[in-house]
């Protein structure tokens, strides 16, 4: 695929955005919050960094990417959807009853999806898993995982990053959509996570934090991933939950709940500014 | 005349060599228990093929479930408990949900693990992989099929679940016998009574149809070594034939082997039935002929269940 300039990076995470409304408010359930925080570092994955082809998406050398937190599918289908591998028009069926669109990503429902996710906490695992078959085969694919701030309190994602560490796994990319909110409220009062970048970089990670909405630093970000060597890398993505929709924005009831007509309206106005 | 004993995990470290050498996709994994799973015989000749993961199931499936995505066929290996228990929800979401070519070995099944205790001896294990959609059971008798069964598993595509015991028991099945997934193996035949049975206790099965013949009564036993998909066809046709039907596995009867018998009967032909198996309860310390004793899992309790069943036998 050929790379996009940053404007037009910027253009279709509007296009995006407005996806995910769309979506969640057709669906009438769905997350749309989380799934707002991750656009721009989904957005940059599949348009500019990810080696990667649509149309052919078994393509055994292609790079992967786990989605962990699979609450989030709403934006990974819209990206999936405008990088080309099904119709955009189809993103309208999520979570209805015969859709490819499962409520939370059917690896056999979808070609394209490279696991099924939904019960926290094991990307990241399979992610490893992939890389250590890449390494076993001598091929040089990337595999990329997405995960929640509120996600990493699972246990499993600790015992995957020893694994990634212990083997070496330069291959992977972690990423870690922080945006400070979860179901029950604000992370660090649910169960903290401070000192985030400590935790990792004492597991032996290549630590890279930035602003996740900012895409030149997302870009940037994956580029300096995939030239770290003997390490994992994972980027410590700072996001804005609902970021985008003003009233969804910073708000932990808008991590699952799907805008009514009256706020779909005001939600796309904003996302578009008054004209597309 | 003694006859050899031999653990059936001891099968499955063979059966993964017969792998590792025929087929390089075969991967081993085990979470701190190579010695003793025998995944480390696998180990000590492919080493790079083979990776520890650390005290870690539920890491280890997801590894495991990377590694089939990239076309691999990991065997992942721990105890039972720890790995159909511990990490079934990476075995139902990440792995059976997306029908991967995931290889389970659960080893030290049943109480006859013995001394361990109750935390060890996985008896909930068949039921918990049973229940799984995609999900195939497979519960060797010996070691000579436990190698067969390893050796089977890994030319089927989608997840396995194999159960082995922990200590010696009789060998009794032979190289050169069949071995099919999804396919009884008849190793007695007999009209008043079948005995169906999975793992070990199978030998039981046999001795208790000896001791039953002394005493007139004809008893089929049917080594039911695949628990699902079930062989429906020899269940029915027992039933059809003889009219009633013992189930035997060191397991809880809930859940198992005999509640997938009953279920099937129920639908399609009520027959009088017992099972033979660890009833609600936990298990303990103790050898395993303490236990077997205690729990009821020898042939003297399979002849008792014959006798009760027959007793309720229509005519």
């Amino acid at each position: 695929m050929v790379p996009q300039s940053i404007e037009n990076l910027k253009a279709i995470c509007r296009d995006v955005r407005a996806d995910i409304v769309k979506m969640t408010a057709a669906a009438g359930s769905g997350h749309p919050g989380g799934s707002l925080s991750s656009v721009e570092l989904l957005t940059a994955l599949y348009f500019n960094v990810l080696n990667h082809r649509p149309e052919d998406p078994h393509w055994p050398e292609r790079d992967r990417f786990i989605l962990s937190k699979g609450h989030v599918c709403p934006v990974l289908y819209s990206v999936m959807a405008r990088t080309g591998y099904f119709p955009v028009e189809e993103l309208m069926t999520l979570r209805k009853f015969g859709s490819r669109l499962q409520g939370h990503p059917s690896y056999k429902a979808l070609p394209g999806l490279e696991s099924s996710s939904g019960s926290l906490g094991q990307g990241l695992s399979i992610a490893n898993g992939l890389a250590l078959a890449a390494k076993l085969d001598g091929k040089s694919y990337r595999v990329y995982c997405l995960m929640g701030d509120g996600e990493l309190q699972e246990g499993q994602i600790w015992e995957a990053m020893m694994t990634a560490a212990h083997y070496k796994l330069d291959n992977v990319c972690a990423i870690v959509d922080y945006n400070n909110l979860q179901i029950d409220g604000k992370v660090e009062e649910v169960m903290g996570l401070n000192p985030l970048v400590k935790k990792w970089e004492s597991f032996n990670w290549n630590v890279i934090e930035i602003d996740g909405h900012d895409l030149a630093q997302v870009l940037k970000a994956y580029e300096e991933a995939a030239n770290h060597k003997g390490q994992p890398s994972v980027i410590i993505a700072h996001t804005i939950k609902g970021k985008g929709v003003s009233f969804m924005e910073n708000v932990a009831g808008w991590h699952g709940k799907a805008p009514n007509q009256e706020e779909l309206e005001r939600a796309l106005q904003e996302i578009y500014g008054g004209g597309k | 005349m003694s006859i050899k004993k031999l653990p059936n995990r001891d099968g499955y470290g063979l059966g993964l060599i017969e792998l590792g050498k025929t087929n390089p996709n075969v991967i081993v994994l085990d979470a701190d228990l190579a010695k003793s799973t025998r995944s480390d015989w696998f180990q000590e000749k492919f080493p790079d093929r083979f990776f520890d993961l650390g005290i870690a199931e539920q890491d280890m499936l997801g590894t495991a479930a990377g590694l089939a995505l990239a076309g691999k066929i990991p065997f992942v290996t721990t105890y039972g408990v720890f790995v159909a228990g511990r990490a079934w929800d990476q075995i139902r979401t990440t792995v059976c949900y997306a029908e991967l070519n995931v290889k389970i070995a659960g080893a030290h099944g049943g109480v006859s693990v013995g001394p361990d205790g109750a935390t060890h001896q996985a008896l909930e294990d068949i039921a918990l992989m049973r229940v799984l959609p995609n999900m195939t059971v497979v519960v060797p008798c010996d070691a000579v099929e436990a190698k067969k069964a390893t050796i089977a598993v890994a030319s089927i595509q989608g997840p396995c679940y194999l159960r082995f015991a922990r200590e010696a028991t009789p060998v009794f099945t032979n190289e050169e016998d069949s071995f099919q997934i999804g396919k009884a193996n008849q190793l007695v035949d007999g009209s008043d009574v079948t005995i169906i049975a999975c793992g070990p206790i199978v030998y039981e099965s046999l001795l208790a149809a000896e001791e039953l013949q002394k005493e007139g009564i004809s008893a089929r036993v049917l080594n039911m070594h695949t628990v699902k998909p079930l062989d429906a066809e020899a269940v029915l046709k027992a039933a059809a034939e003889t009219g009633a039907i013992v189930t035997a596995e060191e397991h809880q009867i809930f859940g198992g082997l005999g509640g997938a018998v009953a279920e099937l009967l129920a639908k399609q032909n009520p027959t009088p039935m017992e099972m033979i198996g660890v009833k609600d309860t936990f298990g303990e310390s103790g050898t395993p002929e303490e236990l077997a004793e205690k729990y009821e899992l020898t042939a003297k309790d399979i002849v008792k269940a014959v006798k009760r069943v027959l007793a309720r036998k229509k005519d």
